[in-house]
């Protein structure tokens, strides 16, 4: 593969290794990409919630789908992100890919919080109870189970390096879980709706609503890129609190 | 091809002296074998005594509670599968021998089912009895805690490689594989369900038994993965 493209790629990829390259690219890209995901957020937002159409059935109530869907997306996909970040650690023994693991655990436990509790709420109003032990919900308590335990596991070793080879190992053993999750609808067939959007099929939503949930997940995977280079950045500094150029950039007050 | 021959068969003496080994170190230390049996039929006793003696209430909860606590007492023996091997060095020299790692670890795990699975599973029928699940019951609840336990070695395992390094491990251990754990606890009490109302229980015992197939072939990739971890930590 002896493509000029190829090269660009393979250069970067080699870059993204390096914790120096990458902290200073992303003092560069964090004012945009700040900017662009607040100002989608506050279209999303108002747009969600004062513009798009009441439902027939739910009324207002239903509003925090533009809150719920997208966290839960990305629970889900954050659990991707850190398996793939742990393969990439343990194949090419690549610090920065156990780095991005650590910095992702947190966010996406966060995330999967943020799911369950808005649709304890949103359950409510519309089924009359907080909690349901529907298969999806559970799935979802075990996402966060399985986040807490890899953040356990992390935690709790002396030598930070077997503590991150070791949940890199838990995480790719837990991603047997996301297609349970996925399939858990179809498996059991129970209080919780099924899935609204599909890629094979047109979304079962009007269009008036589902254009603002579409802006709403694209927002969300921006605010988690966003909340995961801060996080990285903060464990890069963490580790290369010794060397040269964090030294350099704390003297001249560059830090942030 | 005879040498071939000779080398699957020097693999079989090899796995079958390391469950011999296992079997024979379990059987030394004979007080720790009826500890998850001990817990398994105390907590089961705790129940009527924590809910309520009505039969009928009993009924509906026995076999799910069986199935809960079996995961408990089984999930409780995980600890030690790799401490003694660990601390004694063993495991180090099972690490360094040219021979691959899966024989030795699959017998590890094999010998932990025949001495902790297999005792539960043989005497939940016992306890479902007391805890008055009706009978049509008792031979599925048997057959998918065969399975089930076996599941239940093998994922634990994973937890118990993981953690081997680790002093007081066995709360964390919990933490790491109790979700893992979920799936295999949800069909195994299916079975059972299916089996005490009447209906046909094959299919939650056949996808326990993929379950099964399925943590048979990948597991030990995680376990030998997490043994090493361990060793060089």
């Amino acid at each position: 593969m002896g493509s000029p493209m190829w090269a660009v790629l393979k250069n970067f990829w080699h870059k993204l290794g390096s914790p120096k390259w990458f902290y200073q690219m992303s003092s560069r890209w964090l004012p945009w990409l700040s900017a662009i995901t607040l100002g989608l957020l506050v279209w999303g937002l108002v747009w969600g919630l004062a513009y798009a159409p009441m439902d027939a059935k739910q009324g207002n109530s239903y509003r925090i789908i533009f809150l719920h869907v997208p966290a839960s997306f990305l629970a889900m996909v954050g659990y991707y992100v850190m398996a793939i970040a742990g393969i990439v650690g343990l194949v090419w023994r690549m610090k920065m890919a156990m780095w991005v693991l650590r910095a992702a655990a947190p966010l996406g436990a966060v995330l999967t919080f943020i799911s369950l509790f808005s649709g304890a709420i949103w359950g409510k109003p519309t089924w009359g109870t907080w909690w349901v032990w529907d298969a999806r919900i559970t799935s979802m308590l075990i996402l966060l189970f399985l986040y807490l335990g890899v953040m356990a596991l992390q935690n709790a070793f002396e030598n930070e390096d077997s503590g991150n080879r070791a949940s890199a190992v838990l995480t790719i053993v837990g991603m047997i879980n996301i297609p349970i999750i996925y399939k858990s609808v179809e498996w059991w067939n129970t209080l919780h709706q099924g899935a609204t959007i599909k890629f094979t099929e047109a979304p079962s939503m009007h269009m008036d609503m589902f254009k603002p949930l579409l802006l709403m997940i694209v927002t969300f995977y921006l605010l988690y890129a966003l909340v995961l280079i801060m996080n990285l950045r903060c464990e890069i500094l963490r580790h290369e609190r010794r060397s040269q150029w964090v030294r350099e950039l704390a003297l001249n007050g560059k830090l942030l | 091809m005879s040498s071939g021959r000779d080398n699957t068969q020097a693999q079989h003496g090899y796995a079958l002296a390391m469950l011999k080994r296992e079997l024979i170190l379990a059987y030394r230390k004979r007080g720790d074998l009826a500890n998850p049996l001990l817990f398994f039929v105390m907590v089961i006793s705790l129940v009527p005594l924590g809910i309520s003696p009505d039969s009928s209430l009993l009924a509906l909860l026995g076999s799910g509670m069986i199935w809960v606590v079996a995961l408990l007492a089984s999930l409780l023996s995980m600890d030690s599968l790799f401490r003694g091997d660990y601390e004694d060095g063993s495991l180090e020299q099972l690490l360094l021998m040219p021979q691959a790692l899966l024989a030795p670890v699959l017998m590890k795990i094999l010998a932990h089912w025949l001495m902790t699975g297999v005792p539960l599973a043989l005497i939940a029928p016992l306890l479902a009895v007391m805890l008055s699940v009706p009978g049509e019951a008792l031979g599925v609840l048997l057959l998918s805690l065969l399975v089930g336990t076996a599941c239940f070695s093998l994922v634990g395992a994973i937890g118990a490689a993981l953690t081997v390094a680790l002093r007081r491990a066995s709360l964390l251990l919990s933490l790491v594989v109790i979700p893992l754990y979920i799936p295999v606890l949800i069909f195994g009490t299916a079975a059972v369900h299916n089996a005490a109302s009447g209906l046909s229980s094959a299919g939650p015992l056949a996808i326990l038994g993929a379950f099964l197939a399925l943590a048979i072939a990948l597991a030990p990739f995680a376990i030998i993965a997490g043994l090493r971890i361990g060793v060089d930590g």
